[in-house]
């Protein structure tokens, strides 16, 4: 397969696959919450474009409702939920002091390495254009769970949760042409109720500690110490 | 690939260096009124930085007591090392020996020889502010230099060569293919780019206060002729980053043959698209601020990471297993 090859559809679908893992760079060094969650919200966004574009190309029209779905849920709904939580937990102006940010992208490069070593075989089988879309997925999954590690303030924990969804859907899409439709609605489903939940345990968090730095609940005593 | 012992090859190598040469004050002073229009004013003539550098050559230059034959010499090896940069990116036609001779990395160094005799100039007076000035575009220049060498890698393992024309030539002839390492490279070689020729919001062209300038810093003690070099030497450098941006990204109109009209064709969008990124460079210094400079090695990771992100998805995504 030679890139300049491929038509400007596929040319696209790849450009963008490579825009979603640039957003998840974005989001594990944004510590800035609002705009870390503009960036989840555009990943969303263009997760939903690439689920378009692969419907368009492989002639899936079962693909243009979970694209849908995409967008609705994740560009829009989860997106302006975490706004109002931040809202009404008066985050807004909240910049979490990231220990080591070089070290932190940088491991994020070396897990999309990491993701490519490990998709490599499965490409070999070949399977299509959008197959080497695999690696790039992975990859976005891996900085999720990365930014579940490394950050401390839970909204973007939260993110980085969300998006390792983001990171599956589009494993999902771009080597299979997408889940069952009844998978599909179940994991939107899921996330949904997830990000009610998480709401929630804002609320309870940042009650009892008063504070959304998970790193404060090591503490077991009840005093502060001196 | 252009015949190195051809007199006309040199001869435009000749009119391109000399275009540069006028050119250069001209997109200072375009960028200049663009970002007074902006603020509405009117804004001096973009003729100014010209007839600025012109006043500085007639008047006396003053040498400090303490200063060694570095500062004298600096200006004269910083404008010299710019120009011969300069030489070897092409402007408006892609058949230059001089092209031939040098690739990106050449250029890199050329312009690293520059910035090494700037920063001893800097630290030669033995003020302090000098030194501040030197140690903050080391500072600088260190972060940005890998993730420029990262995007010139992306572009050349497209193209499988390091030569700028060459590289220019392919993305011509390959025409609109939506390459993703291309957009990271790309926005990687912005970020340095704006870094790198000290424009807001890493440095303020326009500033002189003391704890945020660098690249003012360094040349705040000279003068006349010295003082003239080195700021047409900063404008050179402007010039080139936005001529290897514009020629090498959006390559259409280049020239690939001496015939006249090729030629006009490539000079009149090269034009265009200079004046389109001084427009940009304009707009974008109106709405950023200038940024700490504890935040400027964050700024340039970005850069980095982006540049890797380029050659990453080079293989991932553009190379078949």
């Amino acid at each position: 397969m030679n890139f300049t090859a491929l038509p400007l559809l596929d040319q696209s679908i790849l450009l963008l696959a490579a825009l979603v893992l640039f957003t998840s760079f974005a989001l594990l060094a944004q510590t800035r919450l609002t705009a870390a969650i503009h960036t989840f919200a555009w990943q969303g966004a263009m997760v939903a474009a690439v689920t378009a574009l692969v419907a368009r190309t492989s002639a899936a029209p079962h693909l243009y409702l979970s694209a849908a779905l995409t967008l609705g849920l994740k560009t829009i709904f989860i997106p302006w939920l975490l706004h109002r939580l931040v809202r009404r937990l008066e985050l807004e102006r909240e910049v979490e002091q990231l220990r080591r940010p070089a070290l932190l992208l940088l491991t994020g490069a070396a897990l999309v390495v990491f993701s490519y070593w490990v998709v490599l075989p499965i490409e070999r089988l070949g399977g299509g254009a959008t197959r080497s879309t695999l690696a790039i997925s992975l990859a976005v999954v891996l900085i999720g769970l990365w930014m579940l590690a490394g950050r401390r303030q839970v909204v973007a924990q939260v993110l980085g949760f969300m998006s390792m969804e983001n990171g599956l859907f589009l494993a999902a899409v771009g080597a299979t042409r997408g889940m069952p439709l009844v998978v599909e609605l179940g994991v939107g489903f899921d996330v949904l109720v997830a990000t009610i939940l998480f709401g929630v345990f804002f609320f309870h968090i940042s009650e009892s500690i008063d504070s959304l730095d998970v790193d404060r609940l090591d503490r077991l005593k009840e005093e502060e110490p001196l | 690939m252009a015949d190195l012992l051809n007199p006309w090859g040199w001869l435009a190598v000749a009119l391109q260096a000399l275009l540069f040469l006028a050119g250069a004050p001209l997109l200072t002073g375009w960028i200049r009124r663009l970002k007074a229009r902006l603020q509405n004013r009117r804004g001096p003539s973009p003729l100014q930085p010209a007839r600025d550098l012109l006043r500085l050559f007639g008047k006396e230059a003053m040498v400090p007591h303490s200063a060694s034959l570095v500062f004298r010499a600096a200006p004269y090896i910083v404008f010299g090392s710019t120009l011969a940069a300069v030489c070897t990116v092409p402007l408006f036609e892609l058949a230059l020996p001089s092209a031939a001779m040098a690739d990106m990395i050449v250029l890199v160094g050329f312009l690293a020889l520059g910035r090494f005799f700037l920063a001893l100039a800097g630290m030669d007076v033995g003020s302090s502010f000098g030194g501040m000035g030197s140690s903050r575009e080391m500072l600088v220049s260190a972060l940005a230099e890998p993730a420029m060498l990262m995007a010139v890698f992306t572009l050349a393992m497209s193209a499988h060569s390091t030569n700028l024309a060459t590289v220019a030539e392919y993305n011509l002839a390959q025409g609109l293919v939506l390459r993703p390492s291309y957009l990271f490279a790309l926005l990687g070689l912005i970020l340095v780019a704006v870094a790198e020729t000290g424009r807001i919001p890493v440095d303020n062209p326009a500033t002189h206060l003391e704890l945020t300038m660098i690249h003012e810093a360094m040349i705040l003690e000279y003068s006349g002729r010295h003082l003239a070099l080195m700021e047409w030497a900063a404008q050179l450098k402007l010039m080139l980053y936005a001529t290897l941006i514009a020629n090498l990204f959006l390559p259409w109109g280049l020239a690939t043959s001496a015939a006249p009209g090729d030629l006009a064709l490539g000079l009149a969008t090269v034009v265009l698209k200079l004046a389109g990124l001084g427009m940009a460079v304009a707009v974008s210094e109106s709405v950023l601020a200038k940024m700490r400079l504890f935040r400027v090695p964050n700024y340039l990771d970005l850069a980095f990471v982006l540049t890797l992100l380029g050659l990453l998805s080079h293989i991932i995504l553009e190379t078949t297993p």
